[in-house]
């Protein structure tokens, strides 16, 4: 039960870390990127299409091409959020426009823009439920390895998600070395703290903006087309994606803008996410009811804002947002 | 060594802001080898942006710059350092949580600089040779202003700067740590470098370069050998007529006591002590100065009489009020309950803008912060903010094109004006001003020492937190020196010298500040 639980929140939890480490990406480069829950959601829509494309194209769905049916929801994955991230950088990067009000509003047409293709598809099909399955595609991206059955809880904690859980993972580990370690991410590091001194150093402040934000934007999409075609099995069906991308942004703080953290972290904030559920399990003899599940289910705000609180008293220099996070640069400002 | 071609020359350089701010008019000068050159200029005459033209930093509208007799575009900061050219900021180019070995690394490529242990190394050369002292291992956000400043220059020698420009880097220095630039300066000079300095103190120009340029209204004047320059006769070219370089200092007979400071201790939003146990007497009709190295508890000290900072059990903060005869206590009022008594704080923080005025807001606007809330009636009065502002810009010379220009875009010089002449303008009975003249050109400063008498020969307590050890010691009657949030003294402005004063602010021997031998 315990390792089914755990094996739920890693479910739950791989979403959470495609987003954080996007925006955490992002945010480093001085850009606060609040449209990511839009982000996230265009970036499984546009998984969806492109999958629902490839097996309407086929004449007999099992002879679906195991490569092209991964490479081409991922292909219109990528490139679906980083026309988001484009449209994002344009506007707060070279025309400067607030971050905020940018993000807030690439969110809400992500979460439009999304809910009308999925609406669209859904009528195409004239399924008789509110939803799309894309059943095919996500047998290939679920598949996880043939023994990891036979292994007990160690196979099932550990061997037993699609390649995209791994490949989050790998995803965190490798940002972090390289926002740590390699040169390149010095310099994005000093973009987000102080461009005008990364501008004086003979950096280009725009390109790293630019870049940074879309491959941030490109990152988080995956978590869309995570959700969809592993968690949830391929089942479209609109809004069902809920406040994933607002609970990657709260983990971004969470885990003090550090990747590495955010492994752990996601998993964390995907149990809290889920452990209603599993109350009346764990603890049969304390009755929970509905509507305590319902406030159990903020638990990982809560946790976000004490983050906050015990960050803000310690007052560590290393673990406060990068310090231009939020404003725009402009060279001949004065 | 061929010190016929100047090491940079500029021709016909302008460079205008929006349609109407001209910063710089058909600027044609030269800098040679191994020479130190000041340049001079009031404020906003265009010095700090014809240099950033040189770094990179902005773009001429037309003009050419050669550097060794070629022709060059510089279009980034990037451009510059491929020259040679680095410019040391008024307010420095570092990121506060790298260490200072990642601050040099920055923006450069791996390939040419190796790894942290080859740029320590580097570092420790550059040390070595013009006699700095950093750890490469420390972070920024740890270090003095000193220390920072010292990275500076490191990172900009590091990247192969064969022309150092300095933008008033003894601002935030002690008169020691001035003299220990200056001797680096001193050093590198003899090593064939070209140094540019832009500072308005004058005796500074006169110990430290070889020429002096200068600027007015952003043309250029013309030059002079330091050797064969003067005070009064710099001044006189910068301003473009005579000036009265004398400080008054009227000794007033009528002193009343108008406020008292006892046992004050604060803390700084670290939780250190930032003040710790000060007393003090400020009487009426007389200016009392506040000296001490930045950072020593000045901010603290005017902000708990303001209202603004919170002080701890055991203080107390009392306002004699004359006119009633009452003596009321100050801490635990409101800042706007304070402000009524008649206690004014013009505060320049380093940062202008960050505190008193709002930089979106133009003059007129920022002076009603200061009114909004006096009338009957519940429209504003716009009338009384916008005669103020006129009179302030006239009076002070505040260059812009209207009084409903954002502040923001005035120059630096310009908006401490605003701030000052504002505070000034409400008549109060205390007047505290922090670094009234940081930046200020030489005229203009002693426009504000003449405010500041007048106030004192009105009969208020003038309080005056500065940085120029010669300033205080000829505006003020009595100085108190601050030493790591300690009073470490109260001395006779009349008769005290600079490095008494000096020895005050450094010397207490369990400080935690730097040896500075």
């Amino acid at each position: 039960m315990v390792a089914a639980f755990i094996h739920r929140a890693i479910m739950q939890g791989i979403p959470l870390l495609f987003g954080a480490t996007g925006e955490i990406v992002t945010e480093k480069s001085g850009n606060l990127n609040l449209g990511i829950p839009g982000v996230m959601y265009v970036g499984g829509i546009s998984g969806v299409i492109g999958a629902f494309l490839y097996e309407n194209s086929l004449a007999d769905k099992s002879q679906a091409n195991g490569f092209l049916a991964i490479m081409i929801p991922m292909l219109c994955c990528l490139l679906g959020s980083l026309i988001m991230g484009l449209i994002y950088s344009f506007l707060t990067t070279t025309l400067r426009a607030n971050q905020n009000v940018t993000g807030l509003a690439i969110t809400t047409f992500g979460v439009g823009l999304g809910n009308f293709f999925g609406g669209s598809l859904i009528k195409i099909v004239g399924a008789d439920v509110p939803s799309i399955t894309l059943s095919v595609t996500s047998k290939f991206f679920s598949a996880s390895l043939p023994f990891a059955s036979n292994l007990g809880w160690f196979g099932e904690i550990f061997l037993s998600y699609g390649f995209l859980a791994y490949l989050a993972i790998i995803i965190a580990i490798v940002t972090s070395l390289y926002l740590k370690k390699t040169r390149s991410g010095l310099n994005l590091r000093a973009v987000g703290e102080n461009p005008a001194t990364a501008d004086a150093a003979g950096i280009n402040v725009t390109r790293y903006k630019y870049v940074s934000t879309c491959v941030g934007s490109m990152i988080a999409g995956l978590g869309g087309l995570y959700y969809v075609m592993d968690y949830a099995n391929g089942i479209w069906s609109n809004n069902a994606f809920g406040d994933r991308g607002w609970l990657a942004i709260a983990l971004v703080i969470f885990t003090v803008w550090k990747p590495n953290f955010a492994i752990i972290g996601s998993i964390i904030f995907g149990g809290l996410y889920i452990v209603h559920n599993y109350l009346n399990q764990f603890f049969p003899f304390i009755p929970v009811d509905m509507s305590t599940q319902e406030l159990i289910k903020m638990a990982p705000y809560v946790i976000t804002v004490l983050v906050l609180i015990v960050n803000s008293m310690r007052r560590k220099r290393e673990s406060q947002p990068p310090e231009a996070l939020g404003l725009s640069y402009f060279r001949e400002d004065r | 060594m061929d010190k016929q071609t100047p090491a940079v020359s500029l021709r016909h350089i302008t460079k205008a802001f929006g349609s109407k701010v001209v910063a710089n008019k058909d600027v044609s000068m030269d800098i040679m080898r191994g020479e130190i050159l000041a340049l001079l200029g009031e404020n906003g005459s265009g010095k700090t942006t014809l240099m950033n033209m040189l770094s990179g930093i902005y773009r001429q509208d037309s003009g050419v710059i050669y550097v060794d007799g070629n022709e060059v575009h510089i279009t980034s900061p990037k451009d510059a350092f491929d020259l040679g050219i680095g410019m040391i900021h008024q307010h420095f180019k570092l990121v506060d949580v790298f260490t200072a070995t990642e601050n040099v690394a920055l923006g450069m490529d791996k390939k040419t600089t190796g790894g942290a242990k080859e740029i320590a190394k580097a570092i420790a050369d550059i040390c070595d040779r013009y006699g700095f002292d950093i750890d490469p291992k420390q972070k920024v956000y740890n270090m003095t202003v000193s220390q920072k400043q010292t990275l500076e220059i490191v990172k900009t020698l590091y990247r192969g700067a064969n022309i150092l420009i300095l933008d008033e880097p003894t601002a935030v220095l002690t008169p020691q740590e001035t003299d220990k630039l200056f001797a680096v300066l001193r050093n590198m000079k003899a090593d064939g470098k070209s140094i540019i300095i832009i500072t308005h103190k004058l005796n500074e120009v006169l110990a430290i370069s070889d020429r002096v340029a200068i600027l007015r209204k952003g043309e250029f004047i013309g030059d002079v050998k330091t050797s064969e320059a003067s005070v009064q006769s710099l001044t006189d070219m910068m301003v473009g007529a005579k000036v009265e370089l004398d400080i008054e200092r009227p000794l007033i007979e009528d002193r009343p006591l108008l406020l008292s400071v006892s046992h004050l201790t604060c803390l700084d939003k670290y939780g250190v002590k930032a003040l710790d146990d000060v007393s003090f007497d400020a009487y009426g009709g007389e200016i009392l100065g506040i000296a001490g190295i930045s950072g020593s508890g000045q901010k603290q000290l005017l902000e708990a009489i303001a209202g603004l900072q919170k002080a701890e059990a055991g203080s107390s903060i009392t306002y004699n009020d004359i006119e009633k005869g009452e003596t009321e206590e100050l801490i635990g009022k409101s800042v706007s309950e304070i402000k009524k008594m008649g206690v004014a704080l013009s505060f320049v923080p380093e940062d202008r803008l960050g505190m008193g005025l709002v930089g979106t807001m133009g003059m007129s606007d920022n002076m009603m912060l200061r009114s909004y809330q006096k009338g009957s009636i519940i429209f504003t009065d716009r009338k009384t903010p916008r005669d103020l502002a006129t009179k302030v810009k006239e009076e002070l010379e505040v260059v812009t094109p209207n009084i409903n220009t954002p502040v923001r875009k005035l120059s630096g010089g310009n908006v401490q004006k605003v701030l000052v002449g504002r505070e000034i303008a409400s008549d109060p009975k205390v007047l505290m001003a922090a670094y009234a003249v940081r930046g200020l050109d030489i005229n203009t400063s002693y426009t504000i020492y003449r405010l500041l008498n007048e106030q004192k020969k009105k009969g208020s307590a003038v309080i005056y937190v500065g940085e120029d050890l010669d300033v205080l010691i000829a505006l003020c009657d009595r100085i108190a020196v601050l030493c790591g949030g300690k009073l470490n003294g109260i001395v006779d402005g009349r008769t005290v010298t600079k490095e008494e004063v000096g020895l005050l602010m450094t010397h207490i021997d369990d400080s935690k500040k730097e040896d500075e031998a």
